[in-house]
């Protein structure tokens, strides 16, 4: 009898913390292998190499969670940075040009919205079609050619210091604080979760399911647009090519954080260690010296144990 | 270890125990079923019934105690061992596959097979076929499912199990979502059955069902079994007695409020193909119930009023004004609700917690400065548990987790938060038992005492005449007739369930 109470107190501790858990392993063996690993500077580079990814994962789990998913982040980022960059570069107005290209992925984020919406299209099918639109649009609007000369003032989101912290990573945390506010603090939050849960429940309970849907949509979307202007800023460059496979990489940290594919399920500080995970998993290969060819495929494999623990953990509580 | 002449018992429990977090599921429960007998559990809602059924099933693995099956000790149960040993259960809630056909479905997978490995079409019906013909059933085996009623996919259920080579079939509130007529139909198979040398486990609430088809009965209540009877020795109230531990002297509350003025009142309702020229109104305080068969367009009249799904033309009033119901939301806020008959379904959000399925239609109320006041929330809805008695561990806890009865309260407690004026009810007591039915019997007499008209579409019609003051009836999309309370019989309403014809 006893050892059956501490037994289910050890599935259910991993149920909890599984995820977290196999993150302090990681970055012990990590720390351990790798004497560069551990040192301030390097985990300053990590801290910022997660930033794009960790917001836009922002956006990707509210739409996980409410059942949908967004496939298009990865070229609205592209979008909106690169026409951000085009004003600032034009303008030399680093204000203007950052609420631009925020402007232009909520923009984004509200067709994946209204296409879903009014439609009723699959959102994998919506947000494909985005992708690709928005795709063309950047090498359209710029011909294909990186645009440079962006000037400090613009580039200080993407590189700038306050005090000793990088300026790209507090604008993600206020991203996670926002969108952990949005889910725990808020109404939306609630019947976000609601409508991933069971739509027709939600429906049943008076929730508006398209504003909710939308709403999400023109998140991510804004998320997108943040996560645009900061990769250009911190490259100095409109890239148009820029951003590619993003996508992927949001909805892994996602799911790697415990989001449920399925909807209604999922919390922000999970997704912070999915990113971290795939984080600090490219940045010490990085310092072992793998190709970037072979960390693909390290980066697969680990996200498939991460998945298959966390499942494994999930039916074992149940 | 009795030398009798009687053949080993077909399945027998000894000293199960089962414990989840926090809760003793089962306690040493020992039971045994005959061959060829109807063996009935009767219990409320977390009496540890379908804990029972997954034991068996080698679901759960008991974490003390041991199973017999004809006298051998079964070891490490497991689904595919119990269900090679005859083990067969036929679930309340019904999964056949719609799209495949009756055969298709009956040797799911375990199509016969020919010797190059493709499927042996012609023998998978003809199979199919015999078996259905020997049920006396007149369906072509490559009928889709679809096409079926929900009781005659319970009979496929039946032969399917019985082609296993079933020998002893479990049956989880087989009646709980048919009608009176195929309840008949569904009775006479399980006659068949038991006739065949097949023991049954028969879980029902129904007290009739007990008296008419059961052997044996076993009452469990939180866990432990309280006894176990031949059927003939015990009676109905002895049964109820034991279930909730208490004397219950009335099935149902007696309701004391006397019906005031027209609160809703809905005239000439159409919805071509689906219902036609309903007009009918409601008082407050008042009880109005919907009798009729399954499929007579009730539910669908009411959904429209809520708003789930539009209507063709008519005028839906309310307090004397006309109303207009485009989405959930319009009737919600002036006041009408519904506690949908499918609980899953429509009624939670079932991974998400009890807390904030009790919050979700309220939570404009605990808004501060755009943000929620989780504080006011938690408090509301621990008054609500206390109130309505639900049984959950924490409010925490996934509402999926609980059972039947208290999933219901939960859909009920998150209206009531609401303060509805209007409260439709679609088959309120679907699934629930005797002890938890009659908690929302109580309910809803408390609410008519503070004016809510109550609107209850139920095919149950003990629980209309039990509580309703009037009650109107459906049938193929029209009202066939109305009822005042002092006329009530269930033969006298059953008339225009099934008259006209």
């Amino acid at each position: 009898m006893k050892e059956n109470t501490k037994k289910f107190n050890l599935a259910n501790f991993y149920s909890k913390y599984g995820i977290f858990l196999l993150f302090v392993l990681m970055f012990l063996v990590m720390s351990i292998t790798n004497k560069n690993f551990l040192s301030g500077v390097n985990i300053t580079n990590i801290s910022k190499q997660i930033v794009v990814i960790t917001i836009l994962a922002c956006g990707e789990q509210l739409m996980i969670i409410a059942g949908l998913i967004d496939l298009s982040v990865g070229s609205v980022l592209a979008l909106s940075g690169c026409i951000a960059a085009s004003v600032v570069a034009n303008t030399a107005n680093a204000p203007v040009a950052i609420i631009i290209g925020l402007i232009v992925g909520l923009f984004c984020g509200a067709i994946n919205g209204g296409i879903l919406v009014v439609f009723e299209i699959p959102p994998f099918i919506t947000t494909l079609a985005t992708m690709m639109m928005a795709r063309g649009a950047v090498f359209v609007f710029t011909d294909g050619v990186p645009i440079s000369q962006l000037g400090k003032q613009f580039t200080w989101v993407g590189q700038g210091y306050i005090g000793p912290l990088p300026v790209p990573v507090l604008i993600m945390v206020v991203a996670l604080a926002i969108t952990w506010v949005i889910l725990n603090q808020t109404r939306t939050g609630r019947y976000i979760y609601a409508v991933g849960g069971n739509q027709d429940a939600a429906n049943a309970s008076g929730v508006t399911i398209r504003s909710i849907k939308f709403f999400v949509c023109a998140f991510s979307g804004l998320m997108a647009g943040l996560a645009g202007v900061i990769l250009m800023a911190r490259m100095n460059s409109g890239q148009p090519i820029a951003g590619e496979t993003y996508e992927m990489d949001a909805i892994t940290a996602v799911i790697v954080g415990g989001t449920s594919m399925s909807g209604g399920i999922g919390n922000i500080p999970g997704t912070i260690i999915g990113s971290c995970i795939i984080g600090i998993i490219k940045n010490f290969m990085n310092l072992q010296n793998i190709s970037s060819y072979w960390q693909k495929i390290v980066q697969g494999i680990i996200v498939c144990i991460a998945v298959i623990i966390d499942v494994r953990v999930r039916k074992s509580k149940s | 270890m009795k030398e009798k002449e009687s053949a080993d018992p077909a399945l027998e429990l000894k000293h199960i125990s089962k414990s989840f977090p926090g809760v003793k599921a089962l306690d040493d429960v020992s039971f045994s079923v005959e061959q060829g007998k109807v063996h009935v559990l009767v219990g409320e809602n977390g009496a540890g019934k379908s804990t029972i059924i997954k034991i068996i099933n080698g679901i759960y693995s008991a974490d003390e105690g041991e199973i017999y099956m004809f006298g051998e000790l079964i070891g490490h149960a497991t689904p595919k061992l119990m269900r090679g040993k005859g083990i067969a259960t036929i679930h309340q809630e019904l999964s056949p596959v719609k799209d495949l056909t009756i055969g298709e479905n009956i040797f799911l997978g375990r199509e016969p097979l020919k010797k190059s490995k493709f499927i042996n079409w012609k023998k998978l019906y003809d199979d199919a076929q015999q078996l259905i013909d020997d049920f006396g059933f007149t369906y072509k085996a490559k009928t889709k499912m679809r096409e079926l009623t929900v009781s005659d996919m319970q009979i496929i259920e039946i032969i399917k199990a019985v082609s296993m080579n079933a020998k002893v079939v479990i049956m989880d509130e087989p009646t709980s979502s048919i009608t009176e007529g195929e309840v008949r139909t569904l009775f006479q198979q399980v006659n068949r059955l038991r006739d065949s040398g097949i023991s049954i486990i028969y879980i029902t609430h129904k007290m009739d069902e007990i008296m008419e088809i059961g052997d044996d009965a076993s009452i469990l209540r939180d866990g432990e079994l309280i006894s176990t009877h031949k059927v003939e020795d015990l009676t109905k109230d002895q049964i109820i007695a034991k279930m909730v531990g208490r004397e219950m002297t009335d099935v149902y509350p007696k309701k004391t409020q006397v019906p005031g003025k027209v609160i809703l009142e809905i005239k000439n309702l159409n919805k071509a193909g689906i219902f036609q020229d309903i007009s009918l109104s409601l008082r407050t305080g008042e009880i109005l119930g919907l009798a009729g068969l399954v499929g007579a367009g009730r539910t669908e009249v009411f959904r429209t009023v809520f708003g789930l799904d539009p209507y063709d033309s008519g005028e839906i009033l309310y307090e004397g004004k006309s109303l207009t119901v485009k989405k959930t939301k319009d009737a919600i806020s002036a006041g009408i609700m519904m506690v949908s008959e499918d609980r899953k379904g429509e009624g939670l959000v079932l991974c998400r917690s009890v807390e904030e399925n009790i919050g979700l239609p309220n939570l404009s109320r605990y808004i501060r400065l755009h943000f929620l006041n989780k504080k006011e929330e938690k408090k509301e809805s621990i008054e609500m548990k206390e109130a309505l008695n639900i049984k959950t561990p924490t409010l925490e806890t996934p509402s999926g987790s609980l059972s039947g009865g208290n999933q219901q309260k939960i859909v009920i407690a998150k209206w009531l938060l609401h303060h509805p004026k209007v409260l439709i009810m679609d088959e309120p007591t679907r699934g629930i038992d005797v002890g938890a039915k009659y908690e929302i019997y109580k309910i809803m007499c408390d609410l008519t005492k503070q004016g809510v008209g109550i609107i209850m579409i139920s095919s149950d019609l003990p629980e209309i005449i039990g509580i309703c003051d009037r009650a109107i009836i459906m049938s193929e999309g029209q009202i066939k007739g109305e009822v005042p309370r002092a006329e009530f019989s269930q033969e006298y309403i059953m008339s225009f369930a099934v008259g006209g014809k």
